[in-house]
């Protein structure tokens, strides 16, 4: 077997072990103190909010564009609507600004 | 008895209301599914090398980053590390989701979290917070799809990769951080949703330009989580459930 092969194992385990750790340690506690659970419901939009914010740093008028309309759906309609008309503006707006 | 036959019934139709939920993902995901298998290969991984990673790792940012020291030659055990570093959001994924599939059987759990991705996760949490059920089969139906495609298509970019046209214009580069906006917008309605994304934002732009990718993410995640913690519970709204 190849060293890629086994960086690829070892990488597998490490991110299954990212996958499950975090339950692995909860689990162990009888019960979830109202603070540590305030603080897992906090987690969806931490994380994600995380992921996005950085790539602010980079969006142009096409982007932000896209992140507006995204907005601006989402008052009304459901996830998929809100992709949709985000993709859709952001592909427009490309052709257009660069 | 009568709610047994009731919830094997509705089975099938739970695993259909999965699969409906996966197309956004499916859709958004595929684009780096072929990227990453035209970068693998540009980078003197094989095919089938190629094949195995999104197989067992299943997770795109961490895969392009061990891709990318592939073709720089560093050390095996910081490969590992880095792609370790990019997944470590996961655990607050795995603590989160825990309380909704603890009553599975511990199979079932073990395949749960091998597929627990950043769409997987909210999709389930939200669910979750509109008083449904996460259940196996809906949960299956949901991550099956993303991950076969992920696979696969991953396998076709390695194969096939050559003949990408304009991703630029195209948008892919832009269609993940638009699907997790949209994600990070459904759970609005959650107490500390406004002060827990600013703290989040302003956190993980400042790691982002100090200690730098990918602890970033792992940062800005706890600095709201953190925050949710800190704040008096009457602010969280954890005891007035009912």
């Amino acid at each position: 077997m190849s060293t890629t092969f086994w960086i690829i194992l070892a990488g597998a385990v490490a991110t299954y072990l990212t996958r499950i750790g975090g339950h692995l340690v909860i689990s162990r506690f009888e019960t979830i103190h109202p603070r540590v659970e305030a603080g897992l419901n906090a987690v969806p939009a931490a994380v994600l909010t995380a992921l996005v914010a950085p790539e602010l740093l980079h969006a142009g008028p096409a982007e932000w564009a896209a992140l507006i309309v995204t907005v601006l759906v989402s008052l009304r309609g459901g996830l998929m609507a809100m992709f949709l008309a985000g993709a859709a503006v952001l592909i427009v707006a490309r052709q257009f600004m660069g | 008895m009568a709610a047994e036959a009731i919830s094997e019934g509705r089975t099938g139709s739970d695993f259909w209301d999965g699969v409906r939920l996966s197309m956004p993902v499916v859709v958004a995901s595929a684009p780096f599914a072929i990227l990453f298998g035209t970068i693998a290969v540009d980078n003197g991984v094989s095919v089938l090398e190629a094949f195995l990673m999104s197989a067992m790792i299943y997770g795109g940012a961490s895969q392009m980053v061990g891709i990318e020291l592939f073709g720089q030659h560093v050390a095996p055990w910081l490969i590992v590390l880095s792609i370790f570093a990019v997944n470590f959001r996961h655990v607050l994924y795995s603590a989160g989701i825990g309380r909704r599939i603890a009553h599975w059987p511990l199979l079932q759990q073990a395949l749960g979290y091998f597929i627990l991705t950043d769409p997987q996760f909210a999709i389930a949490e939200a669910r979750a917070e509109s008083g449904r059920p996460v259940g196996f089969v809906w949960y299956l139906g949901l991550g099956l799809p993303v991950y076969v495609f992920w696979v696969i298509e991953s396998g076709l970019g390695a194969v096939f990769g050559k003949m990408i046209p304009d991703t630029h214009a195209l948008g892919i580069d832009f269609l993940l951080p638009i699907y997790f906006l949209g994600l990070v917008l459904g759970f609005r309605k959650r107490p500390l949703w406004a002060p827990v994304v600013a703290a989040s934002a302003v956190a993980s732009i400042i790691a982002y330009r100090t200690v730098g990718s990918p602890w970033h993410v792992s940062i800005g995640a706890l600095a709201g989580v953190l925050l949710a913690v800190i704040l008096p519970p009457h602010h969280s709204g954890v005891g007035k459930r009912p």
